[in-house]
């Protein structure tokens, strides 16, 4: 009873507020509620394909969280994932064919996965460089360089690494039986658990050992990091630089797993929308899971439900907005009645 | 002359009883005095002693809570800035308040009505004017931020004047003004009192105050320690004034408690345990943080450094502990040159530092207090293992230690900032006297204490040596290091200015090295 107050005060209650003030604005645009959450959940968890899409679309953005993560705990902002993930995801779609012509699949899959890394990774130096000498606000460069990025992935398509083969402007496709092999007959991809592994790596790896703790004092307190030997110059770079280098496996999984190529002005902008999943879940790499999986099956249930009720996708972003809103109204009446002392 | 205008009319504001009280402490406790206009007045006390807490009285900050103050001898209510001005109050803050980015001109312009369309040219005229009228050369189309302090802080003073003001207050506007432009500020004081208008200087330093000043009141913990009159001023001289003025700010010489006494007179010969040679550390486009700072610690002995805030003590003790790098100098710590380790590997050797900003240098609030007693240690064993912390392991060091140092708290997985300030204190000092420390540094070890913590730090720190270790303690409480200290080094400006071994006339050694009115090479004893 003692531990189970908090978790439905704290996370359900807000949750159910927010599913029951959709519904409430569903009414108001003459939809039936019932019907639009009943689309939702059934495509989104409840059919076969539905489930499978769901747990695909799960990969990129467990990734994703897992690079946020690291950096958060940082206290560092890497709002430049969406660059690092896609200009990661152009260099791997550009390479791997040629790679996989040359070499075979596999050395081709794993020079991919390298590829991706090293792009993220070299999208975050300048600003981590930035933030660690010269003390320029990461949120700004990070931001601009996703601008940058993104434009110069889609540059790339339609200039350098465009397929001559192709009538529209997109790279060269990595043949389907080349990808990432499918796991037990379905669609889902190998990049759902390594996805989920390196989420998992990245949460013990903040809470247990020196390496997160140095990072979480960093985060907590820059001064006190620096008054305990933290090389804090160091540790900001390698944060970012690692945060960067994440997102980016998240685009170059995503090709060589499910799309095979990437098209000119093709931009799924997963970052924005996994913030504030990581916020939900307090930088905590479990309760990612569990929210990535309420959010994935929110946004391919609301694909459908576009279709089926015709209430535009874009309103799952409006159910997961007001449960945020929810969640930190929870968070701030429980810390008011914690200063109240009662 | 002076004096038969002074009589005819009254004084432009006069302080009476005022007493301003923050939760803990008297600031302010019935000060009386009164600013004459045509008058440089100095007010002079040690930190704390209740400076900026009058200048938040005359600026509207602040409403004192007993007594009243008046302007032209009427009883007036400073309830806002805004306030002060229209009462011909200018003040000029420590901080530069102008807009860095911004011009002189435009600076100047600012909080004009909004649908004024500023005349650039008159301003810039204006100003031009006003410079040559009080000798400063400051060109009015300058960017602001890349002016020096000293011409920052006299765009405030003109912009003080434009506003009306008959009374310009500047809050110790030479606190980080290099020599030059400190008498620069003085000179332009002098012109403000022909001018007519009333000055209040604020400052800490003695031979600014009896140089600049027409009127000097000292303030000591809150109170009026007593007041000097032009009359005064000009009839006495330097030396005499001097000693008078650090008597009021210090307080007469006390009597010496007998194990001072005995301890004065056995001079420690243990082995020297740090030594620092030449310590320096630059800034970039100010004078040097450190500059040639050069004294000796040995087993056994309490080394305390006096000064007021401010004077290059924070950077003295975060070059020690190896947080910040020097430019130049040596630091040996049991003969063992320190200039390639960093903080951790100092820890390790024993050179220790407890920081006086509990809450937000020396802990991580959020974290447990079990994780802040390694928080120097992170990745080595037996807390560690391959990189994995051992939970166990920190746990029943912490609960060690929280024993050994009474630190009250629920468990050692409370998170530390929920402690009492007394109970981090320990926690820090668990920390830092955990192990083998060979030299422990402390910075304001009791500001903020109850008596009774502050009583059983000071034993602790005394205790703490006795075993050959030395010890540094750095604080801006005169009586504390005359109660601990064997002997007590003073730094001013960046520079150890003098060393004076702890003994019946220390006091007043070390308060004349304070304020800068002992020349600088007194005795390195």
């Amino acid at each position: 009873m003692n531990t189970l107050r908090p978790l439905l005060v704290g996370a359900l209650l807000p949750i159910l507020a927010a599913v029951l003030i959709s519904a409430l604005l569903l009414v108001a645009f003459g939809v039936d509620p019932f019907d639009y959450y009943g689309v939702v959940v059934h495509r989104g968890l409840l059919t076969p394909r539905g489930l499978q899409d769901t747990i695909i679309r799960m990969a990129p953005l467990m990734l994703i969280a897992a690079s946020l993560i690291v950096s958060f705990r940082a206290g560092l902002w890497n709002l430049g994932t969406d660059g690092q993930y896609l200009l990661a995801a152009v260099v791997v779609a550009a390479s791997c064919p040629l790679l996989d012509a040359a070499l075979g699949h596999v050395p081709a899959l794993l020079i991919g996965c390298v590829l991706a890394l090293a792009t993220g990774a070299l999208w975050a130096v300048l600003p981590a460089m930035l933030r660690a000498w010269q003390g320029v606000n990461e949120i700004i460069t990070t931001l601009m360089m996703s601008f940058l990025g993104t434009a110069l992935a889609n540059a790339l398509v339609k200039l350098a690494l465009r397929d001559p083969a192709a009538t529209v402007p997109q790279t060269r496709t990595l043949p389907v039986a080349d990808r990432l092999p499918r796991l037990f007959g379905t669609t889902v991809g190998l990049g759902v658990p390594i996805a989920l592994v390196v989420l998992i790596a990245v949460h013990l790896a903040t809470t247990h050992t020196a390496w997160g703790l140095r990072l979480r004092t960093l985060g907590a307190n820059p001064r006190a990091a620096r008054h305990a030997g933290i090389d804090v110059p160091r540790t900001t770079v390698m944060a970012l630089v690692l945060s960067g280098a994440i997102a980016g496996l998240a685009g170059g999984i995503d090709i060589v797993g499910v799309w095979g190529n990437v098209r000119a002005d093709w931009n799924p902008a997963y970052g924005l929308s996994v913030i504030p999943l990581v916020f939900l879940a307090r930088l905590n790499g479990w309760a990612v899971i569990g929210f990535v999986l309420l959010f994935s099956m929110l946004s391919v249930g609301a694909e459908s439900a576009s279709i089926h009720v015709g209430v535009p996708s874009y309103f799952s972003f409006v159910l997961v907005a007001l449960i945020l809103l929810f969640l930190a109204l929870a968070e701030w009446l429980g810390q008011r009645r914690q200063w109240a002392g009662t | 002359m002076r004096e038969a205008t002074a009589a005819s009319r009254p004084p432009l504001i006069e302080l009476r009883r005022v007493t301003k009280r923050f939760p803990g402490v008297v600031a302010n406790d019935d000060v009386s005095f009164a600013i004459h206009a045509g008058e440089v007045h100095v007010i002079l006390g040690e930190n704390g002693a209740g400076k900026s807490t009058l200048v938040g009285l005359l600026a509207g900050m602040q409403r004192p809570d007993a007594g009243e103050i008046l302007v032209d001898g009427h009883p007036v209510a400073i309830d806002s800035p805004a306030r002060a001005l229209a009462l011909g109050i200018g003040t000029v803050y420590q901080h530069v308040m102008l807009v860095p980015t911004l011009t002189v001109a435009a600076n100047l312009e600012l909080g004009g009505r909004w649908y004024r369309r500023p005349d650039w040219r008159a301003t810039a005229d204006r100003f031009r004017a006003t410079c040559r009228a009080f000798g400063m050369t400051i060109a009015p189309e300058a960017i602001t931020g890349r002016l020096s302090l000293g011409e920052q802080q006299q765009i405030e003073i003109i912009r003080a004047l434009w506003r009306g003001s008959r009374l310009v207050v500047l809050d110790e506007p030479t606190a980080m003004l290099t020599p030059q432009a400190t008498g620069e500020l003085i000179a332009i004081m002098r012109r403000l009192r022909a001018e007519g208008y009333a000055v209040v200087f604020i400052t800490h330093r003695l031979h600014e105050a009896i140089e600049a000043g027409d009127r000097i009141t000292v303030l000591r913990r809150g109170r009026v320690a007593g007041g000097l009159g032009p009359e005064v001023l000009t009839t006495t001289g330097r030396a005499t004034l001097q000693s008078r003025i650090t008597e009021l700010m210090f307080g007469e010489a006390t009597a010496a408690s007998p194990d001072r006494a005995a301890r004065a007179a056995a001079p420690k010969s243990g082995a020297v345990v740090l030594a620092v040679r030449g310590l320096t550390v630059r800034a970039r486009g100010r004078a040097p943080l450190l500059d040639g700072v050069q004294f000796e610690v040995r087993a056994g002995e309490v080394f305390g450094i006096a000064g007021v805030d401010g004077n290059g003590q924070r950077e003295l003790a975060e070059a020690l502990a190896g947080q910040i790098a020097a430019d130049a100098g040596a630091v040996m710590l049991d003969g063992a040159d320190l200039a390639r380790f960093g903080v951790a590997a100092r820890h390790r050797r024993g050179l220790r530092y407890v920081t006086d900003d509990r809450l937000h240098e020396g802990t991580v609030g959020s974290f447990p207090v079990g994780l802040n007693l390694v928080l120097k240690q992170i990745g080595t064993p037996p807390f560690w293992s391959g990189g994995v912390a051992r939970r166990r392991a920190i746990t029943a060091h912490a609960d060690r230690l929280i024993d050994a140092f009474d630190v009250r708290t629920p468990s050692a997985q409370t998170p530390i900032g929920r402690l009492s300030g007394g109970n981090i204190q320990k926690a820090l000092l668990a920390r830092e006297l955990h192990g083998a420390a060979r030299l422990v540094i402390y910075s304001k070890p009791t500001a903020g204490l109850d008596l009774r913590n502050i009583a059983a730090a000071r034993a602790r720190i005394r205790a703490g040596v006795a075993n050959g270790s030395g010890a540094i303690v750095i604080s801006t409480e005169l009586d504390e290091l005359l109660d601990i200290a064997d002997r007590i080094g003073v730094m001013l400006g960046g520079r150890l200015v003098g060393i004076v071994a702890n003994g019946l006339d220390a006091r007043g050694r070390v308060a004349a090295l304070m304020t800068g009115a002992a020349p600088a090479d007194a005795d390195a004893a």
